[in-house]
């Protein structure tokens, strides 16, 4: 069922707040079963790229499609639509504070009004199951859970309608090292079992080499680089040589490919 | 299609079909979410339906996509137990190992029957707690003042003044409206009835003593708990979300100091002035609406008010807004510093805060009519 229609399309996206621009001309495909990383310095528009992909944010020029469809002139019909087909693991977890663990991940089964209490409880079992958080965790409130745990329940509730694509904004931010590994392996499980595609902004290279199948690289308000990361590391920029050839940058490539 | 073969039943989802006396049902299609969609029900009880047949075959590798909603569609119409002929692809069985490992959703947590002694008790002891909180906020804020006395170079200047004019200079303009309007209809509805006794120049007793003594002081009382007071609740409650108290604390920079002192002060100045300012409208409203409608001369209204109104009403209509200004601020700072870090909290957190300073406000009004039953009153014997 691999088709070569990009699931994501960019085109010619320009943003400006007032008169400081932030993007100009991006142009970007996002294809079928691929995990995406987006990377780029502090300020250089990451997350402004991504709330622009889910419409949350409307650039000052050029078009978004999603799935074949643009998304800021259809209808809302439409719109609802495409957004059921996919998750958003938003970077501060984004839980409803007023909801325990299980509403919070049956709140988006139960809008859709076509599924039985019976299966909505099966499915927030297994989404659980899947993330690994255990059953008596459920009726807890998310202000009692720990950050981890946060990150694992807001996973689930981004994979509740069994999404065709996923966003996932900083997953590791913010984990101590063994639980952003965990997190990282979590990932690739459910990709192996989900036909998932995967968008990701992240600044730990450690979540991006271990996850990305391809890496966009964002600096000087445009895409400088977009590829597989063996390639990228070849690109003479500034921001690339600073970014993944520093010495963390070394330290963490080493074990995944060769360095220039 | 061979002759033994008979379709007995079709549709986009399933086909069964019965060959050599074994009858057999293979899912087509995509199980999915977004393809099942308002379908759901009804393939689910359909499913359902046919898993009661025992010796039903079933066939599940022609089924192009399934996902998690589709596999719990059919495991539900197996009654979570596989049947006994199944084929199926191997990535699909992954997801039935899945269910079949899944645990039973636990039980909410029931109520106890005791429930209504328990939360009156409950609240009793909320109670207790907020009034000893508020009590201890009080004692610190004073030993504050103390600190203050002895090291006058560290008096928050710069919050007062900010408070006084967040509290004070911005709410001049709805204080006002309200005024005026609660003027003209005081004034409008009593100068009738004075009217039809020939008693209109008694208007301006009734006008100035119930305004300056009562409804200039409780409507501004009234109209600040719930503007000024809403938001230092709420801008304590964002701090609080945001962690600036804890960075203020590990600063060694008391709240008590720099954040409750500043507003019971700033609100303390605030409020009498306001009074004053909202009781000179309402009064404004009240003789023009007096002019209008019996012809009561406003220049002889003016000269006649000191008259009517001894000047220890004045006084005490400020006293209380010192007093209410003060409580407000104590009361919205507790509130605010109880505030935990999350959106439930800050929005009841911003209510209670409200609820309570409006009824302490009422509370003090009360007090004072008791202890100042006897002062500013002619009672003309």
């Amino acid at each position: 069922m691999i088709n070569n229609d990009p699931i994501i399309e960019l085109q010619g996206l320009y943003t400006r707040f007032g008169s400081h621009v932030i993007h100009k001309n991006i142009n970007l495909n996002i294809y079928q079963g691929e995990i995406l990383s987006l990377v780029g310095g502090s300020g250089s528009g990451k997350t402004t790229l991504l709330r622009q992909m889910l419409s949350l944010e409307i650039p000052a020029q050029g078009s978004v499609k999603i799935l074949g469809h643009s998304t800021y002139d259809c209808d809302l019909e439409l719109l609802r639509s495409l957004r059921n087909r996919s998750g958003v693991l938003f970077q501060q977890g984004a839980l409803f504070s007023a909801l325990n663990v299980y509403d919070n991940i049956a709140l988006p089964m139960r809008e859709l009004h076509c599924l039985t209490e019976e299966m909505i409880r099966d499915l927030v079992m297994l989404k659980l199951d899947m993330v690994e958080v255990e059953a008596q965790h459920v009726n807890k409130m998310p202000a009692e859970l720990s950050g981890g745990m946060i990150k694992r329940v807001a996973l689930a509730r981004a994979l509740a309608l069994d999404p065709e694509v996923l966003f996932l904004d900083e997953p590791t931010a913010g984990l101590d090292p063994p639980l952003s590994e965990s997190f990282i392996k979590l990932i690739q499980t459910l990709r192996k079992e989900l036909t998932l595609t995967i968008i990701m902004v992240t600044h730990d290279l450690d979540t991006l080499a271990a996850l990305s199948t391809r890496v966009a690289v964002l600096a000087d308000q445009s895409l400088v680089a977009v590829g597989e990361l063996a390639d990228i590391i070849k690109i003479d920029h500034p921001f690339i040589k600073e970014f993944f050839l520093g010495e963390r940058g070394r330290n963490v490539l080493r074990n995944v490919l060769t360095l220039p | 299609m061979l002759p033994s073969n008979h379709i007995d039943d079709t549709s986009p989802w399933y086909q069964i079909t019965v060959e050599q006396n074994i009858s057999c049902i293979k899912l087509t299609g995509s199980y999915t979410l977004a393809a099942l969609d308002q379908q759901l029900q009804k393939v689910g009880a359909k499913l359902t339906h046919f898993a009661t047949q025992s010796d039903l075959h079933w066939d599940l590798t022609s089924i192009q996509q399934m996902d998690h909603a589709g596999a719990v569609l059919i495991w539900r119409a197996w009654k979570m137990h596989r049947p006994a002929n199944l084929l199926i692809r191997p990535e699909h069985e992954r997801l039935f190992t899945h269910l079949e490992k899944a645990r039973p959703a636990p039980k909410p947590v029931r109520r106890d029957i005791l429930w209504p002694i328990l939360t009156l008790g409950r609240r009793f002891f909320l109670f207790w707690d907020h009034l000893t909180g508020i009590i201890t906020l009080l004692g610190q804020v004073l030993l504050n003042v103390l600190y203050l006395v002895k090291h006058p170079n560290q008096i928050p200047l710069r919050e007062i003044s900010a408070n006084l004019f967040r509290t004070g200079a911005q709410a001049l303009s709805i204080t006002a409206l309200v005024g005026f309007l609660i003027g003209i209809v005081l004034s409008y509805l009593s100068s009738e009835q004075l009217h039809s006794y020939g008693a209109d120049m008694f208007i301006i007793n009734i006008l100035g003593m119930s305004i300056v003594r009562e409804l200039g002081p409780m409507l501004a009382a009234i109209l600040v708990a719930g503007r000024s007071g809403s938001s230092m609740t709420a801008q304590l409650g964002v701090m609080r979300v945001t962690e600036e108290l804890d960075a203020l604390t590990v600063m060694g920079i008391p709240h008590s100091l720099r954040l409750v002192l500043p507003k019971i002060i700033g609100l303390g100045i605030a409020m009498p002035l306001v009074v004053l300012w909202t009781s000179a409208i309402a009064l404004l409203g009240g003789i023009l609406a007096a002019d209008l409608q019996i012809g009561l001369n406003y220049k002889y209204a003016l000269s006649n008010l000191p008259d009517a109104v001894p000047v220890a009403n004045l006084w005490i209509g400020m006293g209380k807004g010192v007093v209410c200004g003060m409580a407000i601020a104590l009361i919205a700072c507790h509130f605010g510093l109880r505030i935990k870090p999350n959106t439930e909290s800050l929005g009841e957190g911003t209510t209670n805060s409200v609820v309570t300073s409006i009824t302490a406000v009422i509370l003090i009004d009360a007090i004072f009519a008791v202890i100042f039953s006897n002062v500013g009153l002619k009672i003309r014997s």
